[in-house]
């Protein structure tokens, strides 16, 4: 089942709260997988001059005990030092918010910086942490045992929302 | 035995005592789960917390300083808490007492023991009576397996080789003696290597070694020709008093990897050692520390993939059984 709704429009939206938020300067890192797709775009639309980094936040899971390592690690490349600088964090989806938790743990590995905004293609309800998007493209409402799931990525992205298996 | 012992009720890799019985999946699992590994070397912070608060006992019966030390710095790159035992092997009652040793460490709340011991199955018995939360990693058991060095050496190939499909490999040295051997050649023929060969003499070479599926030479010009890979294995020095060998001499000038020998392997060959090296018996410092050999990455690469079969036992290995559960909340 696919929701209908327009993700070029979303992405368009949060660029131009972005751009509202004067971020020019800011250094913009997206979350494996969605998240570096709706990132991608987002990094061209505003035009940011410092190149796009990617965070896999595998190894900073909470729950790696209960369902093990994912085999589809991507290495996290951040091609810029991050100390004292403004962060981007881009995501496809904000849910619970430990995807968040767990990327800003890892960004904190690399670098202390000036500040972190959060930009989210869709918030939903559900959230499990104190973590709220600054930037947000779309809210929606979905029951609990439903997963939504950015595909088809970078060039045709499309959003799946599904049973979730967790 | 082998095979169930390493795997959980559920099919997961629990243990990582040898690479019998091991899928190429699996294998090929942990060879990407360690090219990601790598980048956490290169941070200024090379700490991720996937084992934090996990306690790791390095276990070793037997000395060597390289490895211990390379699994001590993966477990704390893990975040996990890190003790190193270096017992000396009593002769007498060694079952009771290795089994004793580790019951009392069990009972400090040990997660995962790294164990090396001059004992073939030493690791395996361990795995036998150890409870279900507790994991065992084999760092090198007597003549039978040291599966982590295989698997470093994979991923040192694929690395500077790509695919596995098309290589010839040869393994160089004390091939009956030697528990890194008989891994590389389970390691390399399950990741679909074209041709593993071995190259010793007569009284190096187990008898029916082809059963292994390799192809044995005894002639280094003949076994190094064409091939991609050249694997130098340590001689043993023990080996020339016991009537294996005539004289180091004799060994260098036949079997000692020099540029003139190296030169009928192929052009972009790499040289490899798992070290420590005999410069001059087996190796010649030209080549060791001449362009083609890779030798030091070797050992950077052990890092990332005993960080990798760390997470995976620890966390689970769900390739092996179950579909991949979603991502943690998104």
């Amino acid at each position: 089942m696919s929701q209908s709704f327009d993700i070029n429009a979303a992405i368009d939206r949060m660029a131009q709260q972005l751009r509202e938020l004067n971020k020019k300067q800011a250094v913009m890192v997206g979350i494996h997988t969605g998240g570096a797709w709706i990132a991608e775009r987002l990094h061209k639309q505003l035009a940011l001059t410092d190149p796009l980094g990617t965070l896999d936040i595998s190894f900073y899971r909470d729950d790696f005990t209960r369902i093990g390592m994912n085999p589809q690690v991507k290495a996290s490349n951040l091609p810029v030092n991050l100390e004292d600088r403004h962060v981007i964090l881009v995501d496809d989806v904000l849910h619970t918010g430990r995807t968040i938790r767990a990327a800003l743990n890892e960004i904190f590995d690399y670098g202390r910086p000036a500040s972190v905004t959060l930009a989210v293609l869709i918030v939903r309800e559900g959230r499990e942490l104190p973590i709220e998007a600054q930037v947000a493209g779309e809210h929606m409402q979905l029951n609990k045992r439903l997963q939504a799931k950015l595909i088809g990525g970078p060039d045709h992205l499309e959003l799946k929302i599904q049973e979730s298996h967790a | 035995m082998t095979e169930n012992l390493q795997f959980d009720s559920q099919g997961r890799l629990r243990h990582f005592l040898t690479i019998e019985g091991l899928r190429r999946q699996t294998l090929l699992e942990i060879l990407d789960t360690a090219k990601s590994f790598i980048s956490v070397g290169q941070r200024e912070i090379k700490k991720v917390p996937l084992a934090r608060g996990k306690t790791v006992v390095n276990l070793f019966f037997e000395a060597s300083t390289r490895t211990r030390t390379t699994f001590e710095i993966a477990a704390k790159r893990l975040s996990a808490d890190v003790i190193n035992l270096n017992i000396a092997t009593s002769s007498a009652n060694k079952g009771e007492t290795l089994l004793d040793t580790v019951r009392n460490l069990e009972a400090m709340h040990t997660d995962l023991f790294v164990v090396r011991h001059n004992r073939s199955g030493a690791a395996h018995l361990i795995a036998a009576h150890v409870p279900a939360h507790v994991h065992i990693i084999n760092a090198g058991d007597g003549a039978h397996a040291h599966p982590t060095q295989a698997m470093l050496d994979a991923f040192t190939i694929r690395e500077h080789k790509g695919s596995f499909d098309k290589l010839k490999v040869a393994i160089v040295g004390d091939i009956q003696h030697s528990r890194v051997a008989r891994s590389q050649i389970h390691a390399l023929n399950t990741l679909g290597v074209a041709e593993v060969r071995v190259i010793a003499p007569k009284t190096l070479l187990p008898t029916a070694v082809e059963r292994l599926g390799v192809v044995p030479y005894t002639d280094m010009k003949a076994g190094l020709d064409g091939v991609d890979v050249v694997i130098m294995l340590r001689l043993q020095l023990e080996r020339m008093r016991g009537a294996f060998l005539p004289s180091e001499q004799e060994y260098f000038n036949l079997y000692g990897l020099t540029p003139e020998k190296l030169g009928y392997a192929k052009k972009d060959a790499i040289v490899m050692h798992p070290g420590p090296m005999n410069r001059g018996l087996e190796i010649d410092s030209i080549v060791a520390d001449g362009p083609q050999s890779v030798i030091l990455p070797q050992v950077t690469n052990g890092i990332a993939v005993r960080m990798a079969i760390m997470a995976l036992i620890l966390g689970g290995s769900p390739n092996e059984s179950r579909s991949r559960a979603p991502r943690a909340s998104e």
